[in-house]
């Protein structure tokens, strides 16, 4: 039978890369103190499923380099090796190593084969040279070397010829969870020097053989130093599904001493701590085979935890997903379902109304129709509660960040996050990131001073940048604050004097000055730094939280620090949307744009250098927006600014007054992607779909409102747009 | 370069014969064009699609296709002829292009459809560079019929000419 193995890549590479993130979360939370057990073994876990999933699809590469991680923790696990500064180091590069390896080999690219091999390297020697690089039997160094020396003193048997005896009967349906002795006796071959015995006794007459069970048991001595671990892995997946025992080889009867047994689950220090004597029980009467009913300890305990993480990768994996998928909270897809079901009950008592309606029955039928409206809402409410996932996984990338961008620019930073679990749309997600990365990178660059000058301010010699998430008003509130130096207000303006983007008379307030920083073209590093100055300014930000129809705020106080608040819209699968008409056409504009519409007198309207069309609003002269021509419409309707309406918009911190024929209704609109079918267009970020079921495309005011700059720009070179 | 060549489409989808294929055939300016039928996903009537700003002439809209939007290009005026009056004949075959990973819809407005046809490997032979009304990058193959010829049209070249064609803006910026 050939399975296509490359279903479940995916699954694997995502669980992997999961793994890896928590890893990394982990190794960074102990850092500073001692460690937590619980932590150390979920780091363990992560790394050992790594290693599993790539053995068992082939990425050997993979699954080598982990294993070396692997041992490494291993030994923290067990108490062996303290987790300094150097190993934890060292096993954070080996992530970024390995979430390379797992790149390449997911897309199928050659890995950086220089780079793994000085990773491993660099893991062999914290292991002091006992690893050696392909798991194949290392005759001496394991007795040699310091810490390790110890660690495997206690785990080699100790008899004259080192090695193991191992018990191995696969219970009838091991062949159907998808595993094969035969590799494991294969993969314990490459250990050292194997004997093995095959124990026929369990084979039925062949009329009565089920080819599909599995009816074999072997008796498997194993000649080589290698620690109980190493054995003990190999048969990690078939725990459950087998008898196994293991024994140290010359060591024919340790007296099984229950206190003993129990003393240590957490390490499993004794090689074997139950034998034949009362395991097996005589229940079996097969001499030869050392059985036990139920495996150590330390191994069920294990055995639990990786359990459900296992089912769901076989439930996953049954189920290939294509290359965008989403892992959704069961609660939420329950959630649905009884969703679902109120909306069945809803439509089948409508149906039987609408059987023979009569007009007594009025009543009952508003009464249905408001029910179904109800349900359909909640309904649609909880789909796009789908797409939510929190916000940890963009936040999680942020310790190591900080963690790395502080050792190299000799800062002292801690990093506080909140709100992790606030839920955002999946796109936010995968938009965000950049963005924070840019501002967080920032804020340690160029907002917390070096500790010198932190102490010299009179302030804390360890710097602290802020992260939070939170639901607020409909919106997803994102603030990155620092305690750091705050924003040079005068060497921004001064900046953006010399850049040409205010002018000396200009005189603007703090949170204008500020603001500069987020036009095209101004950077204030004074020296490029590999941390920030990567050509990418702040404005680049700005655009991609503004394409999530999001907006930015900065706020800073000299010596205090500074505040960037981000505001996201809570969904971008629906909006809030005003129609409008320009021409014959409609068009939705996001309500979150727009300020207000009013009707302009002729006395508002005013001219800048003769072209340039402005209204007069209160105090402040905004420019004309004519959505006819921006929008190309073949048969515009209204010319005369007075006869149409005004809407004013917001964008980018300036406020436009875009003129339209009319204003149609406000509705929540659904945003299809124009992307799906066809491709980008300038000023339009989607479409939806109206009630007569006709396309509606959306408008996306900064395109707009570029769009109508350009345009202005070709006819008259200078306009000055700000009040 | 990936050209959507008949063998390539019955690779993947083993449906037709052996060693052909099935298109469907429609007119334009009175010449017989065909499309692989695997590649149809509908036929329907011409109805009024929402003019997209600020894109070619022949762009004629999106329309919504149960949920999706779906943009429709008239093939006449993309070839340079005649506009023509839409009416009550005039179709528009929803088509599918590119890979299955990156599949994506295009409806195209044509005349009206004639037929279904199954043609053998062996009756499609190579563009020759003569006049013909549709530019002959847009066409995989010539068949030669009993009644004429029928040209082939690379769909995947349309769908990649659109969007060089079409792109309004550098691409999105990036962080």
């Amino acid at each position: 039978m050939h399975i296509d193995m490359a279903q479940f890549h995916q699954v694997f590479f995502e669980e992997s890369f999961d793994g890896l993130d928590a890893i990394e979360s982990g190794l960074l939370d102990f850092t500073p103190g001692e460690p937590d057990p619980e932590a150390i073994n979920a780091i363990f876990r992560a790394a050992h499923s790594i290693k599993g999933g790539a053995g068992t699809f082939g990425f050997s590469r993979i699954s080598d380099f982990t294993h070396l991680m692997e041992t490494l923790l291993g030994e923290v696990r067990e108490g062996k090796r303290r987790l300094d500064e150097e190993a934890s180091n060292v096993l954070l590069a080996s992530v970024d190593v390995l979430r390379e390896m797992l790149t390449a080999a997911r897309d199928g690219a050659e890995p950086d084969a220089p780079r793994i091999d000085a990773q491993r390297e660099a893991l062999a020697q914290i292991l002091d040279g006992a690893v050696s690089s392909h798991g194949a039997p290392d005759p001496e160094p394991i007795l040699a070397g310091p810490p390790l020396a110890q660690a495997s003193a206690e785990q080699v048997p100790s008899g004259e010829t080192p090695g193991w005896k191992i018990g191995f009967r696969p219970h009838r349906h091991l062949f159907r969870t998808g595993n094969d002795p035969l590799r494991i006796i294969r993969e314990l071959g490459e250990l050292g020097e194997l004997e093995v015995v095959c124990d026929l006794g369990g084979l039925p007459a062949l009329d009565a053989l089920e080819p599909e069970d599995s009816h074999l048991a072997w008796n498997l001595v194993l000649h080589a130093a290698v620690p109980e671990e190493e054995v003990r892995d190999l048969f990690e997946w078939v725990e459950g599904d087998c008898d196994f025992s293991l024994q140290p080889l010359g060591e024919h009867s340790i007296p099984a001493d229950p206190t003993e047994a129990g003393a240590d689950p957490e390490t499993g220090q004794h090689p074997v701590s139950q034998n034949d004597a009362d395991t097996q029980g005589g229940r079996e009467g097969r001499p030869q085979l050392k059985m036990l009913d139920r495996p150590p300890e330390r191994r069920q305990d294990d055995d639990r935890r990786q359990e459900p993480e296992r089912r769901r990768e076989r439930a996953a994996g049954a189920n290939p997903v294509g290359g965008n998928s989403i892992r959704v909270d069961t609660d939420k897809i329950d959630t649905l379902i009884n969703m679902v079901g109120e909306l069945v009950i809803t439509q089948s008592m409508l149906g039987v109304l609408g059987e023979d309606f009569s007009m007594q029955k009025l009543a009952r039928l508003k009464e249905g129709l408001a029910q179904l409206e109800r349900h359909t809402r909640e309904l649609q409410e909880s789909v796009m509660r789908i797409r939510m996932l929190p916000i940890s996984f963009t936040f999680s990338r942020f310790p190591r960040l900080v963690h790395d961008l502080g050792k190299q620019l000799g800062k002292r930073i801690e990093l506080h996050m909140s709100g992790e679990n606030t839920e955002v749309d999946k796109t936010v997600i995968e938009k965000i990131g950049d963005p924070l990365v840019h501002l967080i990178r920032n804020s340690i660059d160029h907002g917390i001073e070096r500790p010198e000058e932190r102490l010299a301010a009179g302030k804390p010699e360890t710097g602290h940048v802020y992260l939070s998430a939170e639901h607020r008003a409909g919106n997803i509130m994102i603030e990155i604050r620092d305690d750091g130096r705050g924003l040079g207000r005068d060497r921004i303006l001064q900046r953006a004097r010399e850049r040409g983007l205010v002018s000396a008379e200009d005189n603007l307030n703090d949170k204008q000055i500020y603001d500069l920083v987020f036009k095209p073209g101004f950077s204030t590093a004074e020296e490029v730094s590999d941390v920030s100055g990567r050509g990418v300014g702040m404005d680049v930000v700005q655009r991609n939280i503004n394409e999530l129809g999001g907006s930015i705020e900065i706020d800073s106080r000299p010596g205090q620090g500074t505040r960037f608040t981000i505001r996201l819209p809570l969904t971008l699968a629906i909006l809030d949307g005003q129609a409008i008409r320009v021409g014959d056409e409609t068009y939705i504009v996001p309500l979150v744009s727009i300020v207000e519409s009013i009707q302009v007198e002729p006395d508002m309207l005013g001219q800048v250098a003769g072209k340039g069309e402005t209204f007069r609003l209160r105090d402040e002269y905004l420019p004309i927006v004519r959505m006819h021509a921006v929008l190309d419409v073949p048969n515009p309707g209204k010319t005369q600014v007075e006869q149409g309406i005004v809407v004013v918009v917001e964008s980018g911190g300036s406020r436009w007054g875009l003129f339209v024929d009319d204003l149609l209704g406000q509705q929540q609109v659904v945003i299809k992607s124009l992307e799906a079918n066809y491709q980008r267009i300038a000023g339009i970020s989607g479409a939806t779909v109206l009630g007569d079921g006709s396309v509606a495309l959306i408008l996306d005011i900064p395109g707009i409102t570029r769009l109508a700059t350009q345009a202005s720009h070709e006819h008259e070179p200078q306009i000055s747009l700000s009040a | 370069m990936h050209h959507g060549s008949a063998a390539g489409i019955e690779a993947q989808e083993p449906m037709a014969d052996e060693q052909g294929s099935q298109y469907l055939t429609f007119l334009l300016n009175g010449e017989q064009y065909g499309v692989s039928i695997l590649r149809v996903q509908e036929i329907r009537a011409w109805e009024a699609a929402t003019r997209v700003p600020n894109t070619p002439a022949h762009m004629c809209g999106v329309v919504n296709l149960r949920g999706n939007i779906v943009p429709v290009y008239d093939l006449r005026r993309w070839f340079g002829l005649a506009a023509l009056e839409y009416t009550r004949e005039t179709v528009v075959i929803i088509v599918r292009t590119g890979s299955s990973a990156d599949a994506r819809s295009m409806g195209l407005v044509v005349e009206s459809v004639s037929d279904v046809l199954a043609l053998q490997d062996e009756q499609i032979g190579p563009t020759p560079r003569f006049d013909h009304s549709v530019p002959t990058q847009y066409l995989q193959g010539l068949a030669t019929l009993e009644h004429g010829m029928l040209m082939l049209l690379d769909l995947d070249a349309l769908a990649r000419s659109n969007s060089d064609e079409g792109e309004p803006e550098a691409a999105s910026p990036r962080a």
